[in-house]
C-alpha cells in the first residue's frame, strides 16, 4: 500500500534522513520506532510533502507521492494525526470534524461513539478542551477524512494514563477493523501486542524491520533503550 | 446521541449540517448584540432625523460613512477572516467608481463605450452599473488574486499594492476619462421607481448595501466554506494535510471581498458625482486598512465602527486643524496598544475567533 524506499531529506543544509525504508501493506498496523531525534517525525513529514524528500521514492497504491502538494497526498487517501494534539483551536468541535470530512466508513456518529466526549463537547471551541480531548479531536478529524492509511504521530505522548488507555482502545479498534495504520510511538507494551511489523530508525536510517516477536532485548537495548 | 439523530451520516451531512457547525453565541440582547444594534440604529436614525430637520449635509455624511464602511466590510473579509493583508483594495473601489463614472459619461453624451467588436452603449441605470462594477471587480480580483495568492506575508502586501498602483497610473494617464482631473457624473445614475437623487433615498440605498454586505459576510463565515477559510488562516498546512487545498478557498474569498469593495466604490462615485484616480490611490488602501484595524479585525461590525470613527475624525477634527491625522495616529496607537480587538472588541467584548 505505502512503499518508501531510500528517502533522504534535508532541513536546509543539514541532512535528517539518510535512507529510510518503510512499507505498510493493506490492513496492516505498522509501528515506526526509534529514540528521539532519529527521524520518525521527519519521515512522516516527508510522506506528506511537508518537508519534501530530495531522493528516494514514496509510493502509495502505486501512485508516486513525491513532489505532490500536501493536499493531493491527503486526497490520495492518507490521513495524518500530527504530533502534539493539533486541531483548529478557534473553531468548534463540530467544525473541526465536519469541515474537512470526506464520505466513507467513518461518520460523525461513529466518531462520536468512539469518543463520546467529543459528542458532549460538540459546540465548544477546540481550545477549551483538555489536552486528551484535543488529541481525540485530532484523531476524529483524521478519521472523518476516511483515509485508507491512517498515520498517527505520537498520539499518546504526554497524556494522562486514563486518556492514553482510551486512545489505545481506539487504536486496537482500528486494528480489529482492518484499518491500515502507521503508528509512531514509544510505548512498547502497547505496540508489541497489536503491531504486525515494526520498523526502527536510527540516525535517519532504517536499521531494523521485523515482527514484534523478533524484537528481543538485544534489539531493544541497542535501538530503543535510553 | 440525544437531539441530533439526523446527523447519522457525517460526511454526506457535512454540507447540510451548517447550522450545527457554530456554537450558539448568546442572544441578540447580550452586550455585543446591544452594541451592534445601537451602532446600526444610530447610523439609520441620525440621517433620517437630520433629513427632516433639513440638514442635508449630515445625510450625505452618513452616506459617506456607510459606503466607506461597506468598502471596509469587503476588505475585512480578506484581512480579518481570510488573513490576506491586501494593500490594494483601492483598485476595486476605484474600478467600481470608474464603472459608474464612465457609464454615466457615455449615457450623458449618447456615445457608445465601444463600437468594436460590438456596440456597447453607456447606461445611467444604477442596477446596470452595480452589476457591471461587481462583475469587473470580481474578474480583476480573480486575476490579481490568482497571482498574488502564490505569495504570502510581506510579499503578498507588496504585490497587491503593485497591481493597484498599475491601475492607478493607468487611470491617471488616460485622457478620455479625465486623467488625473477625474471624471464628473453630472446627473446621478437612476433606479426604477425611486428617486436616487434624493439625499435620504440615496442614503437608504447605501444602508441596504452595507447591511447586505454584512449579511453576506456573516452567512459566509457560518458556512462550511467560512470554517475552511478560518482553517486556512489559522494553519494552512494542517488544512492541506486533511486533503483541502487552501488556495482556491482563499481566492474565492478574495474575489467576493473585492466585489463588495467595488460595489461600494460605485456607490461612492454616484454620491460625490465625481470619480478621480484618488479613489485608486494607495492612500485609500491604507485608509481602509486603518478603518478595519480601528474597528476590529475579523469582527462583523468592526468596519462599521471603524468607518464611523474615521470619517467623524476626518470631518470634525479636519475642520478644526489640517493636522487631524496626528490625532488619528494617536487613536490608532491607542487601539493597537490597549484595545487589540479594535473599537468593537473594546465595546462589545471578545469574540470566539480571538
Amino acid at each position: 500500500m505505502l512503499k518508501i524506499a531510500d528517502i533522504e531529506t534535508f532541513y536546509g543544509p543539514s541532512q535528517a534522513l539518510f535512507g529510510v525504508n518503510l512499507e505498510v501493506n493493506a490492513g496492516e498496523m505498522v509501528a515506526l520506532m526509534g529514540r528521539n531525534g532519529m527521524g520518525k517525525t521527519t519521515t512522516i513529514r516527508s510522506i506528506f510533502g511537508l518537508t519534501p524528500a530530495s531522493r528516494g521514492t514514496i509510493e502509495f497504491e502505486s501512485q508516486n507521492l513525491r513532489r505532490l502538494p500536501a493536499y493531493r497526498i491527503a486526497k490520495a487517501g492518507l490521513g495524518l494525526v500530527p504530533e502534539g494534539r493539533r486541531c483548529f483551536p478557534n473553531l468548534s468541535v463540530r467544525e473541526n470534524l465536519l469541515v474537512t470530512a470526506r464520505p466513507g466508513e467513518w461518520t460523525l456518529e461513529k466518531v462520536e461513539t468512539l469518543f463520546p466526549r467529543l459528542e458532549e463537547r460538540r459546540a465548544q471551541m477546540a481550545k477549551t478542551l483538555s489536552g486528551g480531548e484535543q488529541q481525540m479531536l485530532a484523531i476524529g478529524r483524521a478519521l472523518m477524512t476516511n483515509p485508507r492509511l491512517l498515520v498517527l504521530d505520537e498520539a499518546t505522548e504526554g497524556l494522562a494514563p486514563v486518556i492514553r488507555q482510551e486512545i489505545w482502545r481506539a487504536i486496537r479498534l482500528f486494528k480489529e477493523q482492518g484499518q491500515s495504520t502507521l503508528l509512531v510511538d514509544k510505548s512498547l507494551s502497547e505496540i508489541l501486542p497489536i503491531a504486525d511489523r515494526c520498523t526502527i530508525l536510527e540516525k535517519g536510517s532504517t536499521v531494523w524491520v521485523g515482527e514484534p516477536a523478533a524484537l528481543d532485548s538485544s534489539v531493544r537495548d541497542r535501538y530503543l533503550g535510553v | 446521541m440525544t437531539n441530533n439523530t439526523s446527523l447519522t451520516n457525517g460526511a454526506s451531512q457535512a454540507a447540510t449540517a451548517d447550522t450545527a457547525l457554530v456554537p450558539k453565541t448568546g442572544s441578540h440582547f447580550d452586550r455585543k448584540g446591544l452594541v451592534q444594534m445601537a451602532l446600526l440604529g444610530l447610523l439609520l436614525l441620525v440621517p433620517v432625523a437630520a433629513y427632516f430637520l433639513g440638514h442635508i449635509y449630515y445625510v450625505n455624511l452618513a452616506s459617506r460613512i456607510t459606503i466607506i464602511a461597506m468598502a471596509a466590510v469587503g476588505l475585512n473579509l480578506a484581512i480579518g477572516y481570510g488573513g490576506m493583508v491586501s494593500f490594494g483594495h483601492a483598485a476595486y473601489f476605484g474600478l467600481g467608481g470608474y464603472v459608474a463614472g464612465i457609464s454615466a459619461y457615455h449615457a450623458f453624451d449618447l456615445t457608445p463605450f465601444m463600437t468594436w467588436p460590438f456596440s456597447l452603449p453607456g447606461s445611467d441605470s444604477l442596477l446596470v452599473v452595480w452589476l457591471v462594477a461587481a462583475l469587473l471587480c470580481a474578474l480583476l480580483a480573480l486575476a490579481i488574486g490568482a497571482i498574488s495568492l502564490r505569495t504570502t506575508g510581506v510579499y503578498f502586501i507588496m504585490i497587491t499594492l503593485a497591481f493597484a498602483q498599475m491601475i492607478y497610473y493607468f487611470a491617471n494617464s488616460w485622457p478620455t476619462y479625465g486623467g488625473e482631473d477625474g471624471l464628473p457624473i453630472y446627473i446621478r445614475n437612476t433606479l426604477p421607481l425611486v428617486d436616487s437623487s434624493n439625499a435620504l433615498t440615496y442614503f437608504l440605498i447605501c444602508f441596504v448595501g452595507l447591511v447586505l454586505a454584512m449579511a453576506i459576510t456573516s452567512r459566509l463565515m457560518k458556512s462550511r466554506f467560512g470554517a475552511a477559510l478560518t482553517m486556512a488562516r489559522l494553519n494552512d498546512v494542517r488544512l492541506a494535510t486533511a486533503g483541502i487545498s487552501p488556495y482556491p478557498i482563499r481566492l474565492v474569498a478574495f474575489v467576493i471581498s473585492a466585489a463588495i469593495t467595488g460595489l461600494a466604490g460605485a456607490l461612492y462615485a454616484d454620491l460625490n458625482g465625481f470619480v478621480s484616480p484618488n479613489m485608486l490611490s494607495w492612500h485609500f488602501s491604507g485608509e481602509l486598512m486603518v478603518i478595519v484595524i480601528l474597528g476590529g479585525v475579523g469582527r462583523l461590525y468592526g468596519p462599521l465602527a471603524g468607518a464611523v470613527l474615521f470619517v467623524m475624525m476626518e470631518t470634525f477634527l479636519g475642520g478644526v486643524t489640517q493636522y487631524w491625522q496626528l490625532f488619528l495616529g494617536l487613536v490608532l496607537l491607542g487601539v493597537v496598544l490597549f484595545a487589540k480587538h479594535g473599537v468593537m472588541g473594546w465595546l462589545a467584548g471578545r469574540e470566539r475567533n480571538e
